[in-house]
């Protein structure tokens, strides 16, 4: 065999050493590492962390009088976070190694209770994900109904000034920090190995870690709630964020936990996508969607860091008595603004990248076409990902920053809507003299682009400096960024999941509740956030909960059919529910006949996911062809490897791991 | 698919679009353009205005193709459900250099030209009301400013005028037909100065002096709101203010320096930036009257009530 891959997959006795000792008995069931025995820790761990700085910062309050310990709730949060991850098993594998013993690795498990505790297959993780997403979303979806019902009236109020900003705050900071995994997540790590033919993850460990800290970033961004809640909105400016009460720390811990999942996700899938790609997989012949999760990726890994260390000085500022953003002591208040926002750009184009692949991908499925412009549309999003990185400063035009940079930046924010615009480009050349069939993944995909459209322009009047002091601040900001995440991503994530859900669950969704959840979802979705973009060019700044009398009639309308958009994901979860838990039809392999590496792959995927790696023959769009070239082959056989004998030839040995010949390897590949 | 058929399609798509274009385009300049936010009462107002038209109008024809287009996709190009996996587009639908090309110089074309334009309209209203900072590059062509601070505060705007003694007022008054230069500072945290109908925007920065210019064109009262989130009451952080005959504000700006002398001699000296004392952002950490920048620093603050 070219390499001798028996060692990375566990196979025992490679090379003939004795098994080295292990340490971390394996504690049976109740007593394993799982979700419960996880929260245990959480609990523990801020008790315990709580009381420490209690210990080490006795007497200390940052606002005199108000017994409010920082150091207790950072130090609480964040060994509760610590907690959190040795309850799940994290700290296993490290703890393990520093002492000099071989871990044990977590006993395969066939039962449903295998998605309660940590896994090593990245399916699993990717179902994992696909439920704690879902969880973060219906959760900051009640906070905006929250919201929704406040502004019903703007005299009347029915929850008071600081609860208003704190369940406004809560809603962004959840939705912002569930829309940086949502995608790459549940769809990122459970596609892209089968989607590149490989067998796993570069670094499982890492991905189920990414996992578990981002559950524990929630809850930490829950707390806040019960401590008060933090006054600043999910921008979190200081010197506000310096003034405010307990709440900020769990905002600020937060940010940080998930910062480090988010850097460890990106990395994770960008070391995955360059090195496990099956032989023949050249970078043309990558999907598109794993080409959008590698820019995402990198914006990741690259970006994220900004944020950790901004939340690091925010803490610091808060506990330690820095003044990094202090402006009395030699700090400035600019800081904050503009370390937030050199995370806070790139940070929206993770969101929206992600669904411009899944889009690219769906769209030659239902129109039958391949994909028009493929190496245009991959350009594009390493274009944005580059870009992103250059137009921060449009979010602090009027701030009072040095006056010959706003030109500057308005037009690197202007030039990156270029290449944003080349997934319409892609999308409209593939629809042209097409036949398209109307499922309910092509209808959520079609209306990502209508709404994107709407976004996307409207975030070119925002970059345009003379109007953006007219809309900043107000509900027109706030309509813009709902239609590109919420009308952009999350159509492309639920046309994603309604795609792919057969393949990953092996049951199908019923299609009547399909289209009526799209259809709802689109109208009201439509209804609630149009009118915002009239009440804020008509004056109403965000986050306020008292506006001018003649605006009632539109917050009306746009709360009244929010009410009407949260019922109707309703019907989602009732559809998911029942065609994978209580009526469950099985779904054939290939439901949708698309060319894709994943679909090539028996339903359910068993775990080591393809029994030879496939030598990959062409990329997966040769819709256009009568006997389209097939995308891989599954059964390939050595010598193509070494390059002496072209496929196809009747000289045999296989590629299977155990090397011997014609014999698939039944065990997981990481044991 | 045949050449003709192909431009058949395409001769359709562009007289529909073109159709509509225009259509939209003229309803929108003649039935909204006047009515667009922020109005016109003063030059930076009307200098947005004019620049959210402009926009609006090129945009209208961009949005309307991407419509037009996947309206007449998703009718004409449906397909029925037998032979709806049979191929399509030949092998020629996997790119075109000519529409790509095309494509991505129309793009680029508007991107800039929309660029310059916004420029334009930026430096020639003096900054086209939105805040410059401390050292604004455009300023107004007269050198007969009038300077008006705006102190932000959790949750009020207050404004001196430096020019009549720096009394404080919570009604901000204004002169028609002079520039002003509205110095925007905060004493906490960051707040943001929005004057609606007069088309100023200044985010407000604690011991920062946050410059922006614009002139009245037109008598009227306007709303000041709070566009920065700064805590508690940001929602209820508002005023209004009036555009005055000159006459009219002179007579108004001396009495009320006459009436509140007594008062504004309690005031702090008057300064572009203000440093906070203990009932700032700083919660009484720092003491009343001591420069935190100097050698002697003394720690332990005394109370808000000076015990």
């Amino acid at each position: 065999m070219a390499l001798d891959m028996r060692a990375s997959i566990g196979a025992e006795n490679v090379g003939g050493t004795p098994p080295p000792r292990t340490s971390i008995r394996r504690r049976p069931g109740w007593l394993g590492p799982h979700v419960g025995r996880a929260l245990a820790g959480a609990v523990g761990g801020y008790a315990f962390g709580h009381w420490v700085g209690n210990l080490i910062a006795a007497g200390y309050i940052n606002v005199q009088g108000n017994g409010q310990n920082d150091v207790a709730t950072v130090l609480g949060l964040s060994i509760g976070v610590v907690g959190w991850l040795a309850g799940a098993g994290m700290l296993d594998y490290p703890l393990a190694r520093i002492v000099g013993r071989e871990p044990l690795p977590p006993t395969p498990s066939k039962s449903w209770t295998r998605y309660f505790g940590p896994a090593l297959d990245h399916k699993v993780i990717g179902l994992q994900y696909a439920v704690v997403v879902l969880l973060f979303f219906f959760t900051g979806g009640l906070l905006a109904m929250a919201i929704r019902t406040e502004l019903l009236s703007p005299t009347s109020h029915v929850l008071g000034p600081g609860t208003y900003i704190s369940v406004v705050g809560e809603h962004g900071t959840i939705m912002m920090m569930m829309a940086s995994s949502i995608v790459i997540g549940p769809l990122g790590n459970w596609l892209v190995p089968l989607m590149i033919g490989s067998r796993r993850m570069a670094f499982p460990r890492v991905e189920a870690f990414s996992l578990w800290i981002f559950a524990a970033g929630y809850l930490v961004i829950l707390t806040a709630l019960p401590l008060g809640g933090f006054p600043t909105g999910w921008t979190g400016y200081a010197p506000l964020q310096t003034q405010a009460g307990a709440g900020m720390d769990a905002y600020l811990v937060g940010f940080a936990v998930i910062g480090i999942g988010m850097i460890c996700a990106g990395f994770n899938l960008a070391v995955t996508i360059i090195n496990y790609r099956a032989p023949g997989m050249s970078w043309g012949r990558v999907p598109i969607f794993v080409w959008s999760i590698l820019a995402t990726a990198a914006l990741l890994t690259l970006a994220t860091p900004t944020l950790v260390a901004a939340g690091l000085f925010g803490v610091l500022d808060r506990t330690a008595q820095t003044a990094f953003y202090v402006n009395e002591h030699g700090g400035s208040s600019y800081l904050w603004q503009n370390l937030f926002w050199f995370f806070g750009h790139p940070e929206v184009y993770i969101m929206a990248l992600p669904g411009f692949g899944i889009v690219a991908e769906i769209l030659p499925v239902f129109t039958r076409k391949p994909l028009f412009g493929y190496r245009v549309a991959a350009a594009g999003m390493i274009g944005v990902a580059l870009l992103s990185f250059f137009v921060w400063q449009h979010h602090l035009f009027q701030s009072g920053i040095n006056p010959d940079m706003r030109p500057l930046f308005m037009l690197t924010t202007e030039l990156i809507s270029i290449p944003t615009g080349f997934i319409f480009l892609v999308g409209l050349g593939t629809l042209w003299k097409s036949k398209i069939r109307y499922e309910v993944p092509m209808l959520f995909a079609l209306g990502m682009f209508f709404n994107f459209l709407i976004g996307g322009i409207s975030g070119v009047f925002l970059s345009d400096v003379p109007v953006d002091v007219t809309v900043h601040g107000s509900f027109f900001v706030l309509a813009h960024f709902h239609y590109t995440i919420m009308g952009g991503l999350v159509f492309a994530f639920f046309g994603g999941l309604y795609y792919w859900l057969p393949k990953m669950t092996g049951k199908t969704l019923s299609r009547r509740l399909g289209k009526w959840h799209f259809w709802t979802m689109f109208i009201f979705f439509n209804l609630t956030f149009f009118p915002l973009f009239f009440v804020g060019l008509l004056g109403q700044p965000r986050r306020v909960f008292e506006y001018a009398q003649n605006l009632q009639v539109w917050n009306d309308f746009s709360s009244v059919s929010a009410f009407c958009l949260g019922a109707s994901f309703v019907i989602f979860v009732v559809n998911f529910v029942w065609s994978i838990f209580i009526d469950p039809r099985p779904a054939p392999p290939n439901p949708w006949h698309s060319l894709g590496l994943e679909w090539q792959t028996p339903t359910p995927v068993p775990p080591y996911n393809f029994t030879r790696i496939p030598v990959v023959l062409a990329d997966p769009y040769h819709y256009s062809r009568t006997d389209p070239k097939p995308v891989a082959d599954l059964g390939p056989r050595t010598l193509v490897l070494a390059g002496t004998v072209p496929p196809g030839t009747s000289e045999a040995v296989g590629t299977d791991v155990t090397g011997e010949e014609g014999s698939a390897d039944p065990r997981p590949p990481i044991a | 698919m045949s050449p003709s058929e192909q431009t058949h399609h395409f001769r359709r798509l562009v007289a529909i679009w073109t159709a509509l274009s225009v259509v939209a385009d003229v309803v929108f300049y003649f039935a909204v353009g006047p009515h667009v936010p922020p109005g016109a009462m003063t030059t930076s107002a009307s200098g947005q205005q004019t620049d959210f038209i402009v926009l609006f109008m090129i945009a209208l024809p961009v949005m309307l193709a991407v419509w037009v287009y996947m309206a007449y996709a998703l009718i004409v190009w449906r397909g029925s459900g037998a032979g709806a996996d049979d191929p399509e587009g030949g092998a020629k639908a996997r790119g075109h250099l000519g529409i790509q090309v095309g494509w991505i110089a129309t793009t680029t074309v508007i991107v800039l030209g929309v660029f310059v334009y916004g420029t334009v309209e930026l430096i020639v209203p003096a900054g086209a009301g939105g805040g410059e900072g401390p050292s604004p590059i455009w300023t107004p062509a007269s050198h007969d400013v009038l300077p008006i601070q705006v102190i932000g505060q959790q949750w009020q705007f207050t404004y001196r005028y430096p020019t009549f003694g720096g009394f404080e007022t919570r009604q901000l008054m204004l002169p028609v037909d002079t520039p002003i230069a509205f110095h925007v500072t905060s004493l906490d945290v960051i707040h943001s100065f929005w004057a609606y109908q007069l088309g100023v925007k200044a985010d407000a920065n604690p011991s920062s002096d946050n410059i922006a210019f614009t002139t009245a064109k037109q008598l009227g009262a306007f709303t000041v709101r709070c566009s920065e989130l700064c805590g508690l009451w940001h929602g209820a952080m508002y005023n209004f203010g009036r555009v005055l005959p000159k006459a009219q504000f002179f007579a108004w700006a001396q009495s009320t320096e006459r009436q509140n002398a007594a008062n504004t001699k309690l005031l702090p000296a008057f300064s572009y930036t203000y440093v906070p004392d203990a009932n700032g952002a700083d919660g009484g950490y720092y003491p009343d009257n001591v420069d935190p920048y100097s050698n002697v620093e003394q720690y332990g603050a005394t109370t808000p009530s000076g015990k």
